[in-house]
């Protein structure tokens, strides 16, 4: 994987991807309560797959000490994700509670939030969880050839025996973000963060 | 008495128009595919048409919400989404088709004229997500490009499963031929350029609807070919839901999409 250029007051790699790479911007030092602030957001959970913190996931996008409060800037996952919005409100409440004073968390929509901006950190975390990462890079060329027809899509390890003898039950798991899929060394379902 | 919501009355300018044909597309194809939610053939796909139906709602939502301030009222996604009346909203008419659940007007169908309707609009929508994600509208391109990946999954989905059940028994092939046939009179309105879509290429707001037919033919072609499955021949008939003309079905989904806001003001969840 690609580790794009940092966007400006992030501490982990984040930036650029699908939506080409992020522009050059100046690093610039993070001042100890954004660096405190990231400390706090570390410890926010995804909703939907607790094991990952909202910074694992690469959806905070910027973190910024105001004169009065901090401000937090998230994009997010699917368009239709039903956690957006818990999410907004777990990210505000852990900062409010630390005590940031007036937190305001925006939401940025381009460039587009990507599997390849989850930490590699996160991914280990959702392989110990029992579920694959997303497999290589989320990367598209749609070209202009027809779509490819594939019904057992593979490629993707077991997270539990390691086999690379897995099948794909089902391109829509329990949440937007996960597939479903089946081990054929170890028998046991599974399921894989999709790449997009 | 209680209080009822009065209807928006909205300046109709031809950008707004233009944004609400895609949103009301998604937000109408996402109200059939939740019909389906607790009565999938099986497990695994009843959450995958549950997915898809959030993944446009989700891009419905983006759509309304931008479409709204262009219009410059101040009116929000859910005013938007539920306050119009039928000639406000500019989805296609092929949408509002029953799809699973029979109503007044129809018998409903079977998972053949979902396959068909999700393989005919993913591929359109893409190709659609395609060449909006560079609109010149900066909010819309974002949305766009968002919403081109999940498209990608929606339509690699609905071609698994037209190959599947195309080239699979005798029966389930004629039943997804029959659900080409009967959604093919219909698809005339997905590249059926106006005035409205002219003023969005002008403006490089996004693609005439008519650049879309060429890409869509070769990549429906493809599966259909795959499927086993025969491409039917073009039908003179053009559609007018993406001018607010809408098919006797309309009306039966506005009523039940909008009863809660209508009776019940600014309600919230």
């Amino acid at each position: 994987m690609v580790i794009p250029p940092a966007a400006p007051s992030a501490p982990p790699p984040q930036g650029g991807a699908a939506g080409g790479p992020a522009k050059p911007v100046p690093r610039r030092p993070l001042g100890q309560r954004e660096q405190t602030a990231w400390a706090v957001l570390q410890q926010v959970p995804d909703p939907e797959v607790p094991v990952l913190s909202v910074c694992d996931l690469g959806i905070v996008r910027e973190v910024k000490a105001l004169d009065a409060g901090v401000e937090v800037v998230l994009t997010p996952t699917y368009s239709g994700c039903p956690a957006t919005e818990v999410i907004a409100q777990s990210v505000h409440d852990a900062l409010a509670a630390a005590g940031f004073g007036p937190v305001t968390v925006s939401t940025r929509r381009a460039p587009a939030w990507t599997t390849d901006w989850i930490s590699a950190e996160g991914r280990r975390k959702l392989r110990d969880y029992g579920i694959a990462p997303p497999s290589g890079s989320a990367a598209v060329d749609d070209g202009p050839r027809p779509v490819a027809i594939r019904i057992h899509a593979r490629g993707v390890d077991c997270p539990r025996c390691g086999s690379a003898q897995t099948e794909r039950l089902s391109a829509f798991g329990s949440t937007a973000c996960k597939a479903l899929y089946r081990c054929l060394s170890c028998r046991e379902p599974f399921e894989h963060f999709k790449p997009i | 008495m209680t209080a009822v919501a009065e209807s928006l009355q909205l300046q109709l300018t031809p950008p707004v128009r233009y944004l609400l044909r895609w949103a009301d597309t998604c937000l109408i194809h996402a109200q059939r595919l939740s019909e389906w939610c607790g009565h999938g053939p099986v497990l695994e796909e009843d959450i995958a048409l549950s997915n898809m139906a959030l993944d446009l709602i989700g891009q419905a939502r983006g759509l309304l919400t931008r479409a709204a301030e262009l219009e410059g009222q101040g009116f929000d996604e859910d005013q938007m989404a539920f306050l119009r009346e039928e000639p406000d909203y500019f989805n296609l008419t092929l949408v509002e088709q029953p799809m699973r659940r029979s109503s007044a007007h129809s018998p409903g169908g079977d998972f053949a004229d979902t396959v068909v309707r999700n393989l005919l609009l993913a591929t359109w929508l893409k190709l659609a997500w395609q060449r909006l994600s560079s609109s010149a509208d900066a909010e819309l391109a974002a949305i766009a490009a968002k919403a081109l990946k999940e498209a990608r999954y929606h339509q690699q989905h609905a071609a698994d499963w037209a190959v599947r059940l195309g080239d699979g028994t005798a029966e389930s092939q004629r039943r997804m031929q029959a659900a080409l046939d009967k959604a093919w009179p219909y698809v005339g309105e997905l590249f059926a350029a106006d005035e409205v879509d002219a003023a969005a290429a002008a403006a490089g707001l996004g693609p005439s609807r008519a650049e879309l037919r060429e890409p869509w033919r070769a990549e429906v072609q493809a599966v259909l070919d795959e499927a086993t499955l025969a491409l039917p021949a073009e039908v003179p008939f053009v559609a007018t839901g993406s001018q607010g003309r809408h098919s006797e079905h309309m009306g039966f989904i506005l009523a039940e999409m909008q009863s809660l806001q209508r009776r019940y003001p600014g309600g919230t969840w």
